[in-house]
């Protein structure tokens, strides 16, 4: 399976590469967005599949890291500072965001994160001096690396593409480390890891802050792709969006956040002839797949295997007991 | 002073429709471990039916009994059979994510096949201001909160003094001990989410005179009973009316006194404060937790 799951993902890295080069831009565009929400919902995954905090809040970070380029930009300063102040206020802001979750769980903990996106999409809507209320913030630039100017579409794509390979393999190598498995014993069972000496409190902070300052990083790439950004990218409705993909993908898979992210951000376009009654089917189709695969679509492989192994096992419980009887 | 006491009833008065919203909240939470983050769909669609049974020419009284009626062979039945008992054995988290989902094909679905114009709705109580030792209180605003307390206290009053009530309350507190005692679980599990579906069918009454059918009428309300739920215990049903009146009052005074731009916070700074330091909410008990 991991076997597969290398090809896989190998196969998908040549295919986005290669693909986009003959592509029209608006097919860049929205290649270059599907990356942007990978970026955020595998940090989105780290928090909610792998730690097992349940966080509505994700789009609130995603805006903090897109308000903090755009305006760093707006005041002459560089897009190369102002990517890692975004990803490093996220990641204050997650631990701060993090703390009401050292008290209260699940439920509690979804509607305080949701609370807090609240209060950040009221911010940005009311504080006109510094976000532009409503009318946002436009000419976003888009910067250059090097001699390298990024501002073609396919060249910010690559960098874009870039960026997602290298934090995805900085999040494969924190989830190999002991850091990756303290988090997923601590969604599992929280008292059991707290018994074994796993410090839960830091943990749990620490989720919320690494999750969130890859949401930052996402939002500030995000805001130099579509160079205008306005509050109504990063509502509550936003949160609950990235929060399906994961869910949608399969939470706690590395591959998860891919998939729910296409989901989320290809798939509308496809279905483009439905205009409305998509958002309806789409809403439809959640409650199906969690009747029928609570744990996301990248569950179905492991779903089958499951199902072999207890036919096998039962198999060979029959000839067990079969030879049994006739001795 | 005036002005005060004027923000503050009418504040009572959208305070209560919070508290019906959120006492089916938690209702369904005590019964059945499901939290419906559809709450606020489950207001707006009832409001749709009754737009649509006014615009056949059906008087208000018929068309909010025919609202009930729908409201609970879909909202109440058909939420039970095809969303929460297939889930109920994974816990709580896909109840939450299938609520999430069903409440975005339901709002799209209203806006897809019905209209994503605002419905104008006729008003419910007499439209006249009255005027109470120098305060003016509009007649929508008394009746709104009459009709609301009511329903809030004949609700109670069902579980506490009838046998039935009763029943559901044990079903509540503990199945296994309910269904040993030979009351019928599954019937009275439906007999809650069947009362969800009218106090939100009630709900859309009161609510729509002044804030119109609209599809995504549901969103704000949806939250502000989530947070009035949780305000005022989540397993605690007087709670519910505690902590819808207490976010209707503040938000109102807020918005006069304070900021009106961020009247939409106050019932989250409400919120936090409680689950910071009373977790289980004002009126709420302490769960344990296991291993």
């Amino acid at each position: 399976m991991k076997k597969i799951n290398a090809w896989l993902g190998l196969t998908l890295l040549v295919v986005l590469v290669v693909a986009p080069a003959y592509f029209k831009n608006y097919g860049i565009h929205l290649f270059t967005t599907w990356l942007v929400f990978i970026i955020a919902t595998m940090g989105l995954n780290l928090t909610v599949g792998y730690a097992g905090q349940k966080s509505l809040g994700h789009a609130a970070f995603f805006g903090i890291g897109a308000y903090t380029v755009a305006l760093f930009l707006k005041a002459g300063l560089g897009f190369w500072l102002a990517l890692p102040t975004g990803a490093l206020l996220c990641f204050v802001v997650g631990l701060i965001v993090g703390f009401p979750a050292l008290r209260v769980q699940t439920i509690y903990l979804a509607f305080a994160t949701l609370g807090f996106n609240t209060a950040m999409w009221l911010v940005m809507r009311n504080e006109e001096w510094l976000t532009g209320g409503t009318f946002g913030i436009n000419n976003i630039a888009r910067p250059s690396l090097g001699d390298l100017s990024l501002d073609g579409n396919l060249a910010y794509y690559r960098f874009v593409l870039a960026m997602t390979v290298l934090l995805a393999a900085l999040l494969w190598a924190m989830l190999r480390s002991p850091w990756g498995k303290a988090f997923t014993a601590l969604r599992d069972n929280p008292i059991r890891a707290e018994s074994l000496g796993v410090d839960t409190r830091a943990y749990t902070l620490m989720s919320f802050a690494v999750g969130a300052a890859y949401a930052g990083v996402a939002g500030g790439l995000y805001a130099s792709q579509v160079q205008f950004i306005d509050p109504a990218l990063f509502t509550v409705g936003a949160s609950i969006m990235m929060y399906l993909m994961v869910v949608v993908g399969g939470p706690g898979y590395f591959l998860g956040p891919i998939l729910g992210s296409a989901v989320g951000v290809i798939l509308p376009e496809w279905l483009r002839f439905a205009q409305g009654w998509y958002l309806m089917v789409f809403g439809s189709a959640v409650v199906l797949l969690m009747i029928w695969l609570p744990d996301g679509l990248l569950s179905i492989p492991d779903r089958w295997r499951a199902r072999r192994q207890s036919r096998r096992a039962s198999e060979q419980r029959r000839v067990a007991a079969h030879s049994g009887g006739v001795a | 002073m005036t002005d005060f006491l004027q923000l503050f009833f009418s504040g009572m008065a959208t305070g209560c429709i919070y508290a019906l919203a959120a006492l089916g909240f938690t209702l369904l939470w005590q019964a059945s471990g499901t939290i419906n983050f559809a709450q606020g769909e489950f207001v707006m669609l009832p409001a749709f039916v009754m737009v649509i049974m006014l615009h056949q020419g059906l008087p208000l009284t018929l068309a909010f009994l025919l609202a009930c009626g729908v409201a609970v062979l879909l909202l109440g039945w058909l939420f039970k059979r095809g969303l929460v008992d297939p889930l109920f054995k994974h816990g709580m988290m896909p109840i939450v994510v299938a609520t999430i989902g069903l409440s975005i094909a339901m709002r799209n679905g209203v806006r897809a096949g019905y209209s994503s114009e605002p419905q104008p709705f006729p008003q419910v109580f007499p439209d006249v201001v009255l005027n109470v030792a120098g305060v003016n209180v509009s007649g929508s605003d008394i009746g709104t909160f009459v009709f609301a307390l009511c329903l809030v206290l004949l609700t109670q009053a069902f579980l506490n003094r009838t046998v039935t009530g009763r029943a559901m309350q044990a079903v509540a507190q503990n199945t296994e001990s309910a269904a040993v005692l030979g009351i019928d679980v599954p019937r009275m599990i439906f007999y809650t989410f069947a009362i969800n579906a009218v106090l939100a069918a009630a709900a859309a009454l009161l609510v729509t005179p002044t804030y119109l059918a609209k599809f995504d009428m549901g969103e704000s309300l949806g939250t502000k009973a989530f947070f009035a739920a949780i305000i005022g215990g989540f397993n605690n049903s007087r709670g519910a009316l505690l902590g819808g009146l207490l976010v209707g009052v503040s938000e109102n005074l807020a918005a006069a006194y304070i900021s009106s731009a961020y009247k939409d916070a106050v019932a989250l700074v409400i919120f936090m404060v409680v689950i910071l330091f009373k977790p289980q909410g004002l009126l709420g008990r302490k769960e344990e937790r296991k291993v």
